[in-house]
């Protein structure tokens, strides 16, 4: 190690200027390369890809199976359109919110884990800029991994079924291209509880500063919210529960379409994911950095 | 009036019962190299962390350069470091690491990287992954990665812990020569030999609580000068230090006589032991090493040093 070389510092007496700051945009970028360089991101985009492409290998060797057990099975075989359809459905049990909970779980966690959170708050960094940041990064993979979902299902539905017109949920035959414009404000939509799971990940991320156990907390969280609508005797509950609202894009396939359950989805969510993502920012900003 | 690097003032933090730090008040001048002295779990890591605004203080203030961490990043300006061992992505490559770090210091760090990697010689290893790196090297790129923000305040926690020797003495010449340079450092060490190598002043903390605070040779005289004696007769020799004035902690060790005393009480013994008819074979001040001034002041039940053992302008605690 050469002392020699070392960067001249400030004159010792001197009170240093305070100067340009990095803010969130900064955080935002770096926070998104940081991805790029983990398993797990690739884990949950490998997922979002193959599961469509695995649905559409499934129905061209077993299509006479899928006939009407749910909502657009029976289109399967006759529009590839309905295939991210029936992806949203199938997904909203565990795949989508394992998948953002990915990234929203880790992303305070694995500074923890790391020992990393002590390095990057001792630089010009306030931890609200830090905490948005990476909210905004959880968030931008949540969106990542549900349009690349849908837009490769679109893709290998059409290759096997054809990009064909599609019958609406009211049995009015919707145009291809307006199907394709509705699947993907379908898309749009089902982001909305896919935002209050994250806002719940970052919260158990920031409590628990443990990555696993803030995954699994995120995706428990969500299997037990499905559970209490199964339960005989909650069935008031069912429209207040986070798991309904992953079905409010099917008032889209309605005619006229239907947004009181879109409505009600932002709401909903709202009331699950704002007190988590407030939570999650108190307990970040306050908590003592002892360990990471 | 130009604010000091390091202000602290009544410094407590308490995890439930437990005092991790307790009222401590420290300055560090501009252009000290100061050493925070102590052995392991005496709360120098808390310390540094309520510096570099980590850990919020129970009670007491921190100002750098006059401003309060816990307010605002901005107390940071100028201001470098790392407390426990540096911690780095290990996914990523030591470059990018730094690359990261440049752009959260903001203002022109991303220029400083090469100049930084150069000064810890890294430069060859910077496409490496940090997960590969060892713990040396991981020492070496918190140097870098402190160097990047150009800091006129260096805040070191053990920075050669667990460097072997030819890296405990690289480092020691960094630290040395960024001190020459004019930077300010705050270096956090249970390495006596290190301390004593370059710090000016220590501040020697126990159980939470500072028990010195001054300059390394006011600690020295303040603990009072030990002699060794050796005589033709012990046995008289010693009732006779016994009797004298300002003389005093006579004991036999390992067959000689020690005793603590000033030059002026010296010099009235000897006449003293001539009077009585000892030949005085040897008669010589002990040195008092850092090692035995910190065993005095960390060791035993008391937390408060001696009296005879501290310089009373210099000691805080």
């Amino acid at each position: 190690m050469s002392a020699a070389t070392a960067t001249p510092p400030v004159g010792a007496a001197s009170v240093p200027a305070v100067r340009r700051r990095p803010g969130i945009a900064t955080v935002y970028r770096w926070e998104l390369t940081k991805l790029r360089y983990q398993k797990r991101t690739y884990l949950g985009l490998g997922a979002s890809v193959l599961v469509p492409i695995i649905f559409a290998v499934a129905i061209h060797f077993h299509h006479d199976r899928h006939r009407g057990d749910f909502a657009f099975s029976a289109y399967l075989s006759r529009s590839g359109l309905a295939m991210p359809l029936v992806i949203l459905l199938f997904g909203a049990v565990w795949m989508f919110p394992l998948i953002t909970a990915l990234v929203a779980g880790d992303i305070f966690a694995s500074e923890d884990h790391n020992g990393t959170l002590k390095t990057v708050l001792t630089r010009s960094l306030e931890r609200h800029e830090l905490f948005v940041g990476k909210a905004l990064v959880a968030s931008t993979y949540g969106i990542v991994a549900i349009l690349l979902d849908g837009t490769v299902a679109v893709i290998a539905g059409s290759i096997q079924s054809g990009f064909n017109s599609l019958q609406s949920l009211s049995g009015t035959i919707v145009s291809a291209p307006k199907a394709l414009e509705l699947v993907y404000v379908s898309l749009l939509v089902y982001l909305i509880p896919i935002a209050a799971i994250v806002c719940i990940g970052l919260l158990l991320s920031a409590l628990t500063r443990n990555s696993a156990a803030a995954v699994v907390g995120t995706l428990m969280i969500s299997l037990l919210i499905q559970l209490i609508g199964i339960l005989p005797g909650l069935q008031g509950a069912q429209p207040y529960l986070l798991s309904t609202q992953f079905n409010a894009w099917q008032g889209l396939l309605r005619t006229p379409i239907d947004w009181s359950p879109i409505i009600r989805a932002a709401w909903v969510c709202a009331l699950y994911g704002l007190p988590s993502l407030i939570a999650a920012f108190l307990v970040f900003l306050r908590r003592d950095v002892a360990g990471g | 009036m130009t604010p000091v690097p390091i202000e602290v003032r009544g410094l407590v933090k308490c995890y439930g019962d437990l005092i991790a730090v307790d009222h401590v008040d420290l300055t560090v001048e501009a252009g000290d190299v100061y050493g925070y002295l102590g052995p392991n779990g005496a709360g120098k890591t808390t310390s540094l962390r309520m510096m570099l605004g980590l850990i919020r203080p129970t009670e007491g203030s921190v100002r750098l350069f006059g401003r309060d961490p816990q307010q605002t990043v901005e107390a940071l300006q100028g201001v470098a470091g790392f407390v426990e061992a540096p911690t780095f992505y290990p996914y990523m490559t030591g470059r990018r690491n730094l690359e990261l770090l440049a752009a959260y210091d903001g203002a022109d760090a991303g220029k400083r990287i090469d100049r930084s990697l150069e000064a810890v010689e890294l430069s060859r290893r910077a496409g490496d992954r940090v997960g590969g790196y060892s713990h040396g090297m991981r020492q070496r790129l918190g140097i870098a990665a402190a160097l990047l923000r150009d800091p006129s305040l260096l805040l070191l926690d053990e920075p050669a812990t667990g460097l072997d020797p030819a890296g405990m003495r690289d480092m020691r010449l960094l630290i040395r020569r960024l001190a020459d340079e004019g930077m300010t450092v705050l270096l956090s060490s249970h390495l006596l030999g290190e301390v004593e190598e370059l710090c000016n002043r220590v501040a020697i903390v126990r159980s939470g609580r500072i028990v010195y605070e001054g300059t390394i040779a006011a600690l020295a005289r303040g603990a009072g000068t030990m002699y060794r004696l050796a005589t033709s007769d012990d046995a008289v020799a010693r009732r006779v230090c016994d009797a004298q004035a300002g003389v005093g902690e006579v004991r036999t060790e390992h067959g000689k006589l020690t005793f603590s005393s000033n030059e002026a009480s010296v010099g009235a013994l000897s006449r003293a032991l001539i009077e009585a008819g000892v030949l005085i074979h040897e008669m010589a001040p002990m040195t008092v090493t850092l090692e035995d001034l910190f065993f005095s002041l960390t060791e035993g039940d008391d937390p408060q040093p001696e009296p005879s053992s501290r310089e009373p302008a210099e000691v805080v605690g």
